[in-house]
Parts: C-alpha cells; sequence; structure tokens
C-alpha cells in the first residue's frame, strides 16, 4: 500500500505482469532461456546515523555484528514512566526496502549500459503516445524497451508495441504508482540485449509515485497543455524531482489558451534546472530535439549530466 | 503505512513485545505524506496486530534547501520557496523528504 494515499488496502489485486510471449506474430517451437538473471542475494549495508536533538537522555550503545539487531533498549531512571513501558529507538527509512530494490536496479541497469527513464504525469496527459511516437522517431539510433505501469488492462502495452518495441505491462490492481520491485520482475520478462533505453511510463498520477524511486538515471514529467498552466505549482513534490519536463500537446496550445510564459515560470519556479521540452507527439514537432537529447544522454552517460544544464 | 506498520510490527517482535503502545513517525515537511491518509491507513491496518490500539506521533522535519548563490540552507516550508537573502529558487532539496520509523513504546 502506498505511504501516500493508501491505496492497495487489504483485498487488493495482485500485482500482474504480461510480457509480449503471447502476442509474437511468430511462434517458437523450442524454449529459448533469456541471459539476464539477475541474483537477489547480493549483500548489502545500510548505515544509519542516529542523534538526539532536544532529548536529554543517553543511553550508549553498540551495534554487535548482526546490522538488522540495532534497537537497543534504554532505562529511564525518573520511575514516572509507566509500569511495563519501554521504548526502542529504531531511525530507519520506511521507504529503506524501495530504495534497496531501486538501487539493486539501478546497479543492473549500469551494469548493462541502459539508460533509464521514469516517466510520469496525470492520467491524460499524452505519456503512451508520446512514448510511442518517440521510440519510432529514435528509429535506428536508440533501441528501446518499454515497461508500463496501468491499475488494469493492457490497452497502454498494445497501443505501445505499435513502435515495434518490446513491451512489458504491469498492473498493479489497485496500487497507485510502480515501485522497484514490479520493476525487477518485469525485467524477467524482457529480453534486454541489445537495447539503450529503457523506458517506464508510471500509473498516470502526480503525487505518489514521486516517493517512490524505480532505479531510473531521469525522471520525466509531463505537463499537457490541456491541463492548466498552475499544475506545476499544484503537485510540486511530482515536478521538483523532474529531471526533465515535456509540455506536452502543444498542437492544442491556441484552442486552450494556453499561457505558456505562465506555464514556463511556474515549471522553473518548482524545478529550477529541469530541462524543459515543448513538443506534440501528434504532429511531431518538438520531437527531434527530445530525440537527440535522449541519445546524448546515452552517449554522454559516463561524462556529465545531460540532462542538468 | 503498511510499510510503517509492518516495520514497526518486526521491530517489536524482535524487541520481544507483546503490545505496542506508540509509533513514532518522522515525517519530512515534503515527504508528500498526508496525516490524515496515514492515520486513516492505520486504523484499517492495526486492528489484529500488536499495534491494535497505539497511537501515532507524528514528529515534522522542515524542509532544508542549499542556496547555490549564497553557500548557505535556508529553512522552507514548501517547495516553491526561494532564498531569503538572494530570493534565487532552489530545488537542491538538503532535509524535508523523510519518512521514517523513529521509535516504539512497546510492552
Amino acid at each position: 500500500m502506498c505511504k501516500d494515499c493508501g491505496c492497495g488496502l487489504p483485498g487488493e489485486t495482485p500485482i500482474g505482469i504480461t510480457g509480449e510471449g503471447h502476442s509474437h506474430p511468430h511462434s517458437h517451437d523450442h524454449t529459448h532461456d533469456h541471459d539476464h538473471e539477475h541474483d537477489h542475494d547480493h549483500p548489502h549495508t545500510h548505515s544509519h546515523a542516529h542523534s538526539h536533538g532536544g532529548t536529554s537522555h543517553s543511553h550508549p550503545h553498540s551495534h554487535g555484528g548482526n546490522a538488522e539487531d540495532h534497537h537497543h533498549d534504554h532505562d529511564h531512571d525518573d520511575a514516572t514512566s509507566q509500569d511495563q513501558h519501554r521504548t526502542i529507538e529504531i531511525r530507519r527509512s520506511i521507504l529503506e526496502k524501495n530504495d534497496r530494490l531501486a538501487e539493486r536496479n539501478r546497479g543492473f541497469f549500469r551494469a548493462r549500459g541502459l539508460v533509464v527513464l521514469n516517466v510520469l504525469s496525470s492520467p491524460g496527459s499524452g505519456k503512451t503516445t508520446f512514448l510511442r511516437e518517440t521510440v519510432k522517431a529514435l528509429g535506428d539510433r536508440l533501441k528501446c524497451g518499454i515497461i508500463v505501469g496501468d491499475l488494469a488492462t493492457d490497452n497502454d502495452a498494445r497501443r505501445l508495441r505499435e513502435s515495434g518495441a518490446p513491451v512489458v505491462q504491469i498492473t498493479t490492481g489497485t496500487v497507485c504508482h510502480l515501485e522497484a520491485e514490479m520493476v525487477g520482475r518485469a525485467l524477467g520478462q524482457m529480453d534486454l540485449g541489445g537495447l539503450d533505453l529503457l523506458i517506464i511510463e508510471n500509473v498516470g498520477n502526480l503525487v505518489c509515485p514521486a516517493s517512490y524511486d524505480l532505479g531510473e538515471d531521469f525522471r520525466v514529467v509531463l505537463l499537457s497543455v490541456t491541463e492548466g498552466e498552475d499544475k506545476p505549482l499544484k503537485y510540486p513534490p511530482m515536478f521538483n524531482a523532474a529531471d526533465a519536463v515535456i509540455i506536452s500537446k502543444i498542437d492544442l496550445a491556441e484552442p486552450c489558451g494556453f499561457e505558456r510564459e505562465a506555464a514556463l515560470a511556474n515549471i522553473r519556479k518548482v524545478s529550477p534546472k529541469a530541462k524543459i521540452f515543448e513538443l506534440s507527439a501528434k504532429t511531431g514537432v518538438g520531437m527531434a530535439a527530445w530525440c537527440d537529447h535522449l541519445v546524448e544522454a546515452r552517449e554522454g552517460r559516463t561524462n556529465e549530466d545531460p540532462f542538468l544544464t | 503505512m503498511d510499510g510503517a506498520l509492518s516495520m514497526a510490527l518486526e521491530q517489536a517482535r524482535q524487541a520481544g513485545a507483546i503490545k505496542v503502545f506508540v509509533i513514532r513517525l518522522r515525517i519530512g515537511a515534503l515527504s508528500g505524506v498526508v496525516p490524515d491518509a496515514l492515520e486513516f491507513a492505520f486504523e484499517a491496518l492495526a486492528p489484529g496486530t500488536l499495534a491494535e490500539g497505539a497511537r501515532l506521533d507524528l514528529e515534522y522535519v522542515p524542509a532544508r534547501f542549499w542556496c547555490e548563490t549564497c553557500q548557505s540552507e535556508f529553512q522552507a516550508d514548501n517547495m516553491l520557496a526561494a532564498c531569503p537573502t538572494c530570493q534565487t529558487p532552489s530545488r537542491d532539496l538538503r532535509a524535508g523528504r523523510e519518512l521514517e520509523l523513529a521509535s516504539l513504546e512497546i510492552e
């Protein structure tokens, strides 16, 4: 369940992951193994600095060999504390598990030389069309794979497959965002051989997905001209975490009365360093600059961060 | 919330607790956590666990940004804040996204 909105309460639908095995136009009469299994048992360490601000009690603490065993009792001298109650200090991040799995994904991506995008927006801002056209426009310049998350249906996966890229659909049931663990499982369904760019289309939601690192290199947030110029101000955590902001559907800017300058100013306010791209996946305007940027990101991944100016 | 609760229950069990009275969470001003949603989820999930009837204590951590121009930190309560000295907006968040299980009171 999500820490932010409480989605995925008991009774939730299991997470579904659907590759494209069933929809290949050609059939294999032999089984074939993918060679990208990755181990899930590498050791990890996590450190937890711990300091007390205002409180005046102190308690010596030592850690044994076991990293998990780091709670420590401490006694209050004042007899006023409730009889049997004791306090145990923990100080651990709730998202620690997701962050750890995201780091594992990141290591896996790095090892394969993949550039990975986490694409986020509200529902209906045009993510799927934008990504389908991105893959088409990139052509041979970058080989792409797509993981797409939705609560239900594989409609987006089917639309994305029109681009020719391999697509894995994750259905999250009642969960409003993708988590690193789901992405890790979806990777097992995709033949990553020869891919340069992995695009993860997150569940349409401008709130909760902001908190969940998937192991991506870059976060790309879409704002369509039909949504209003003040969206970045209304959903600052999402836009603040963006490496690139895409203003989509600019072919509709005029009929919508979209105020470009206001939108740009609002994005700048929340996310001063994000790269901004204005484009229409439908007409193709602006797509070339975006694609060039992706190619540059792939080429320069060992150099400086190309998403930050 | 189930992350917070399952972590709390795991830690409580490891400490040999038979009951959890208080769960203290540290929540950054910009963590995106909505306290009401958290409380609601907690009340939905806690019954039947060691933490049934426990109190949720939320400690807020203000957001701190780093100003590149002034080479210093400033505190803010939202993401739109600019440096109070030079008015430059910053996205270099140094604190405020925390969502942490701080401590438990158990028996």
